[in-house]
Parts: C-alpha cells; structure tokens; sequence
C-alpha cells in the first residue's frame, strides 16, 4: 500500500527556511502568521495490511526519515491506486 | 608499519571533500593517514580515526542522516566504545551526532546562507583529551565552510552538557551558523569523540593564515600514538 509521510518541524524549534517563505508571502501582500516548511515522502510498500504498513513506516521514520531531536511526523496510509 | 607515525584512518564518504586535506595535515603532524572507503567494514589497524569534511550522500534528507549507515561506520562505533579517538569535521561531525555517537543535531544555518570564513573559537575544556594541547580560555582562529552548522540541543540536553562539561569549543564573537549557546564543538560523556564545524585540517600552516587548527590534530596525532605504541 501507499504510505505518505509528512515530517515537520517541531513546535518551538527555530525553523528559518519557513521564515523565510513567510517573509516572501507578506512581501507579496498575503497575510499570514506563520509558515513552517517540512517534508514530504510518498513510499510504496509491500505489505496490505495496514498495521504491518504502519509498524514498518514508523521503524523507518526512527530509524532514518525524521530526527526526533527537531522533527515530528505523521503517516498515512492509503490502498495503492 | 612505521614505528614513529602512528596510523590514523580518514573515513571517505561518497561526497567528502576535506579527505586529503585531512590526510596532509596529518601527515605534516607526524601521522601517516590512512584513506579508508566506507564501504569497507573493517578498519584497518590504526590508533584513531579522523571523519571529514565534505557533502556526503549530497546532505540528502539532512546532513549525515544517510552516510551514518555506511558499513564503515559500524567498526567506528565498535571503535569508540573501545576507547578509541574518533574527530569529526564538519560534515564528519553532522554524521557522528545522527549515528548518536554524539549528542544533539546540527541544522541548517540560521541565516539560510553558506558561510565561507575564518572564525575565532574559545577553548572551553582542555581537561578533553583533543583540547589538551590548548590553554584555557585560549582563542583558536580556524576556518569554518558549511550550510548545515547550527548546532542544537534542547534545554535538557543542553543542561546536561553543561554539567557534564561536554561543550568543549564555542563562537567568541561572531557566531557564524546561529548555533545554540554559541556552541563550535563538543565531546561524547566519555570524552573520546569529539565533534566541531571548524576545519582545523586547514588552519596548520601560517602561510594559510593560521595554524591553530594543529593543536586540536597534534592532540590526535599523540592519542594515536598512546594507542598503538603504549604496549610496545
């Protein structure tokens, strides 16, 4: 199934690239309080059952996808189209 | 193998850079480098271990997360649990923090631009062996170059290192990346890993500017020496 992996930033940590685009979007004439930049994986992975996907995708994201030190993530899951 | 130098490994990532400048410095200082590829699990026979500067795996998903798995790595953590030295640069210090062979992260530049200068760093511990050579308090200027230097750690862990006496370099002055506390580099509780964002392998000759950068690799240089001729 597909497994989409959304990794922010957490609450309270310093995150200049997302003040960045902030900046941008005043300077356009948006109004906006804040923006935050994460990251965004789309994985495919072999198994359907969802909980076996979901056991799998969080091994990955403590092993490799997100620091735990400044990153929390979500996961979903959706049948593969 | 030479009985006066003692062998230290320079781990090669796919992406460093600073490798042979490393190399050189150590050899200038007395040692005789050994390229080490780290596809390779096994290290060879060599007194410390020396992780460059450089853009391994391109920095992809975030510096040091991906090279930390490479074989290599393995053997250089069995290393330092032995009570090896281990001296991360640069990006050899992004990839000991994400191998958890070091406390806390280092993240992109505060500024989100590349800094390219020369630095002055206060030497806050020399009770570390890598900072034995230093005076207390003593001011080391030494290049740094990167875009991924903000070092962070929450208020625990940053207690923690305090008290600890884990931060062992700071920014005096102008702190070029925004890292927390001002921090340039620290050690692991055990004081036998240590990493920091200057590149000491290019401040060892006058002629570059400074050569402050020696005393921290002379320190390694004698560690190894320690290491493979203490029983001789």
């Amino acid at each position: 199934m597909k497994a989409t992996v959304l990794v922010r930033p957490k609450p309270g940590i310093l995150d200049p690239q997302g003040k960045a685009v902030e900046d941008s979007l005043r300077h356009l004439g948006f109004k906006v309080d804040e923006a935050r930049v994460g990251r965004l994986l789309d994985l495919e992975v072999e198994t359907n059952d969802p909980d076996q996907a979901r056991a799998e995708v969080e091994r990955m994201c403590a092993e490799l996808l997100a620091n735990p030190l400044i990153e929390s993530y979500e996961i979903e899951l959706s049948e593969k189209a | 193998m030479n009985e006066t130098a003692p062998r230290v490994a320079v781990v090669v990532f796919p992406g460093s850079n600073d490798d042979r400048d490393a190399a050189l410095a150590l050899e200038r200082l007395g040692a005789e480098p050994v390229l080490h590829w780290h596809a390779e699990p096994e290290l060879p026979d060599v007194g410390a271990v020396l992780l460059p500067g450089g853009f391994s795996y391109g920095d992809y998903l975030r510096a040091g997360a991906i090279a930390r798995f490479s074989p290599a790595m393995r053997a250089v953590a069995d290393f330092a649990a032995d009570g090896g030295f281990v001296l991360g640069i640069c990006n050899g210090f992004q990839v000991l923090c994400e191998a958890g062979l070091l406390p806390g992260v280092l993240r992109p530049n505060e500024s989100l631009s590349f800094v390219c200068e020369d630095v002055s760093v206060r030497v806050e511990r020399t009770d570390v062996p890598f900072l034995a050579g230093c005076e207390p308090g003593q001011r080391l200027t030494i290049p740094v170059k990167h875009g991924e230097g903000c070092y962070f750690a929450d208020n625990e862990l940053l207690e923690q290192l305090e008290t600890r006496g884990q931060i062992v370099l700071r920014y005096d002055g102008m702190n070029p990346n925004g890292s927390i506390d001002d921090i340039a580099g620290v050690v692991n509780a055990d004081r036998n890993v240590m990493g920091l964002m200057p590149h000491p392998e290019h401040a060892v000759d006058p002629l570059l500017g400074s050569s402050d950068g020696a005393l921290i690799l002379q320190a390694l240089v004698e560690r190894a020496r320690e290491r493979l001729f203490a029983a001789a």
